[in-house]
């Protein structure tokens, strides 16, 4: 492994993000992120996936012929879905019922694929297990951050309905205000909020660049 | 890696179907561990949500296994299947609880939940389905607003038929600010609901039950 472990965990939640840097996955991402409980949810889901989907390519690769490669990679990770689908729909009914089509449509998500084809198929399975984990977690960092700022400004309330997830009555969550800005629980607020998640990150690239240009020895040590 | 081997198609034909009985069987495994409590979450899941409907009345039948389904063309709303659920006190019957669909909602079918006693009084409407825009239609579910409730009670009686309707359309009811699709369409599939009932009353509680249990076995 010539990446430290640190580096690994910076590539998938930052300068690799499937969602932020590599627009993977953009359907769920966009469709599910109304309220944090939401995106929290799916971003379990679709991390559990991707390390079972990454570690069973991984302990499979050398077996498998290249010209049959992309079928037993939709085979294996319908079969995850399908799995998680059943843990979910037993174990966590009202969030099964909140995200509906979208814990099957993980079988779609790109990013779970372009995982098992670019490193997986290459990798140990150990290796491959962390890069499901830093990925995955890349991701539903991303789902959970911009749950959490469109259902704080477009509902004004955070971490409603979380009993779907941890059981017990239905709460309300904090609420900080009666109503938010509509637009942002409606689609096109899924929209804006990545368009906004995006330009904040290279914003703070941007910056980061700027320093280590201006003033090279510190930035040097902060940065490596 | 990913380069074009010569080796024999059998080869790889097995390998796939290898790797699909293994994946067939961890599924086949997740839903033999999962089945019972998914069975039962589904089935608490209706019974919580006939409940507001069931509000008053006085019954000791099983509502769940009292369904029977209604198949399109039907007169009631919506053009998919309906179900009613019948309640009774003994051989009595009580109320019959029906989900029905407001076709013409603002962004598609509402599903709606409506009990009606014998003599045609709604005994509560519940929204158990729904895609209008949030803020405005959604709040006719009752952890929004509550709206929906001012139906409990009533019957074509009261009001009678034609002022079943919002206020702005010379109607008995409260409307939503900023949204007059929505209730329109919700208020309708109430009227027509209980058009329907008093004239197929008996028919209703003349059909055999078709059984929760029954029906599931013959899916599975």
């Amino acid at each position: 492994m010539a990446v430290s472990l640190l580096g690994r965990f910076k590539s998938g939640l930052w300068y690799d993000n499937p969602g932020l840097v590599q627009l993977l996955g953009l359907c769920p991402l966009l469709a599910v992120t109304a309220t944090f409980v939401n995106g929290l949810g799916l971003g379990i889901a679709t991390l559990a996936v991707l390390i079972a989907s990454n570690a069973l390519v991984s302990a499979t690769r050398r077996w498998i012929q290249p010209e049959i490669r992309v079928p037993i990679y939709v085979l294996i990770i319908a079969s995850l879905v399908t799995c998680i689908e059943l843990i979910f729909k037993a174990f966590f009914p009202d969030l099964d019922r909140a995200l509906g089509i979208f814990i099957p449509l993980i079988v779609t998500n790109c990013a779970i694929v372009a995982r098992a084809e670019v490193f997986a198929s290459r990798n140990p399975v150990g290796s491959s297990i962390l890069d499901g984990l830093v990925m995955g977690s890349g991701f539903a960092l991303l789902l959970i951050a911009i749950g959490a700022f469109r259902e704080l400004f477009g509902q004004g309330t955070l971490f409603s309905r979380m009993d779907m997830l941890i059981g017990g009555e239905p709460v309300q969550g904090i609420v900080l205000a009666e109503n938010g800005w509509l637009l942002l629980v409606l689609p096109p607020g899924a929209f804006f909020s990545l368009a906004l998640a995006i330009a904040v990150k290279n914003l703070i690239d941007g910056r980061r660049k700027e320093a280590r240009n201006t003033i090279p020895r510190r930035a040097r040590t902060l940065n490596r | 890696m990913a380069q074009l081997t010569d080796r024999p198609v059998w080869k790889s034909g097995v390998t796939l179907a290898i790797i699909a009985a293994f994946c067939t069987s961890l599924v086949a495994l997740t839903w033999q561990f999962t089945a019972d409590r998914i069975a039962t979450n589904e089935k608490e899941w209706l019974e919580r949500s006939l409940q507001p409907a069931l509000a008053g009345l006085f019954f000791d039948s099983s509502v769940t296994e009292s369904m029977i389904t209604i198949p399109p063309p039907h007169d009631l709303p919506g053009s998919d299947a309906a179900i009613v659920y019948r309640v009774y006190a003994g051989e009595e019957p009580v109320a019959a609880l029906f989900v029905v669909s407001a076709r013409d909602g603002y962004a598609g079918p509402i599903r709606l939940l409506i009990g009606v006693t014998m003599d045609g009084t709604v005994t509560g409407v519940r929204v158990l389905e729904h895609r209008e825009t949030p803020g405005l239609g959604d709040r006719i579910e009752t952890t929004k607003s509550d709206w929906v409730l001012q139906f409990d009670g009533r019957s074509l009686r009261d009001p009678e038929a034609a002022r079943w309707a919002i206020r702005g359309d010379g109607g008995q009811f409260d409307q939503l600010t900023g949204a007059s699709v929505t209730p329109r369409s919700v208020i309708k599939a109430i009227r027509e609901t209980l058009t329907w009932f008093e004239a197929n009353r008996d028919g209703v509680f003349a059909a055999p039950a078709e059984g929760e249990d029954s029906d599931k076995e013959e899916n599975s």
